[in-house]
């Protein structure tokens, strides 16, 4: 196999990747404009950007092919640090509730 | 360790085996990224938190937006698999197809910018700027921050593909190139959706 023929596969082998995250953000534009309340279009909208970015981590940022220990050291602590910031969102309701109406 | 062996081997014989199997170089862009990545979402929960806390938030985004943002992120999308090609083609020895593919990567990420700044002043246009309210200092921080490194990916790429063109720089760097460039684009992913799709005027 030539060097050419086998970069054009290698296209081809994530062109399949390459859809599903297209179509992943045309169902997020679908669903924003179907009239959900705020909270629940956030939760749905967010599901889906983690699975479009768990497919670009693992087959276009190769993670999937590195050894297991790369991915156990980045990304459970990455997950552990965006999670820890989950800590304002109470601050914030609060902050709404002592608005005037 | 021997003199003889040092004198032999140099200091590669002290050194240890790169962790996780991969080059430095390789590791360190994906420390880069991991800091980068969680830079970025400290600034979505700040964003998310004005959002929450500010009644009667401001929702501007038109038909004409979206269409431009689905533009915006079919390029960005794109990039990303030409930019694919062109680390495989690097990897692959083929240097002129990866050429190619770096700058098609490059052309798509220009266009990228190019729509986003055309974006921004259809948005000053309608007086939402950055002082004009805490939906304006949120959007154009978060943007911002993005467009400088979709900005940023592409001259560091230029300099990549000049450097690799003339074989001062290995596929490893455009491969390492790359890793930063496919974090732009899923960096986008989450940015579209929360501060575009959450935000259409109905």
């Amino acid at each position: 196999m030539t060097a050419a023929t086998s970069s054009a596969n290698v296209i081809r082998k994530y062109l399949p990747v390459y859809f599903v995250l297209l179509a992943i953000f045309l169902a997020e534009v679908f669903l924003s404009f179907q009239h959900f309340s705020t909270g629940f279009l956030v939760a749905i909208l967010l599901g889906l950007a983690l699975c479009s970015v768990g497919l670009g981590l693992m087959y276009f940022m190769h993670l999937a092919q590195e050894r297991r220990s790369l991915f156990l050291s980045l990304i459970p602590a990455t997950i552990f640090v965006l999670l820890m910031m989950n800590m304002i969102w109470s601050d914030s309701f609060r902050i709404l509730r002592m608005h005037s109406p | 360790m021997s003199e003889s062996d040092l004198a032999m081997h140099g200091h590669e014989a002290l050194m240890e085996p790169s962790p996780y199997a991969i080059p430095s170089r390789k590791l360190t862009v994906w420390l880069f990224i991991i800091s980068d990545a969680v830079t970025f979402g400290a600034f979505l929960f700040a964003y998310g938190y004005l959002r929450v806390a500010t009644p009667n938030w401001v929702r501007p985004f038109e038909s004409s937006s979206v269409i431009n943002v689905i533009l915006m992120t079919f390029i960005l999308i794109t990039s990303s698999l030409t930019m694919l090609g062109a680390v495989d083609s690097a990897k692959a020895g083929d240097k002129p197809k990866a050429m190619r593919f770096l700058y098609s990567t490059m052309l798509l990420g220009i266009l990228f910018a190019a729509l986003h700044i055309r974006e921004w002043f259809q948005l000053f246009a309608r007086k939402i700027t950055i002082s004009s309210g805490v939906f304006g200092q949120s959007f154009f921080t978060v943007t911002g921050l993005h467009l400088l490194h979709v900005i940023g990916g592409v001259i560091a790429m230029l300099v990549v593909a000049a450097l690799y063109a003339r074989g001062r720089l290995t596929p490893g760097h455009v491969e390492t190139m790359g890793l930063y460039w496919h974090f732009v684009d899923l960096v986008w992913m989450f940015v579209v959706p929360l501060v575009y799709l959450t935000n259409i005027a109905h």
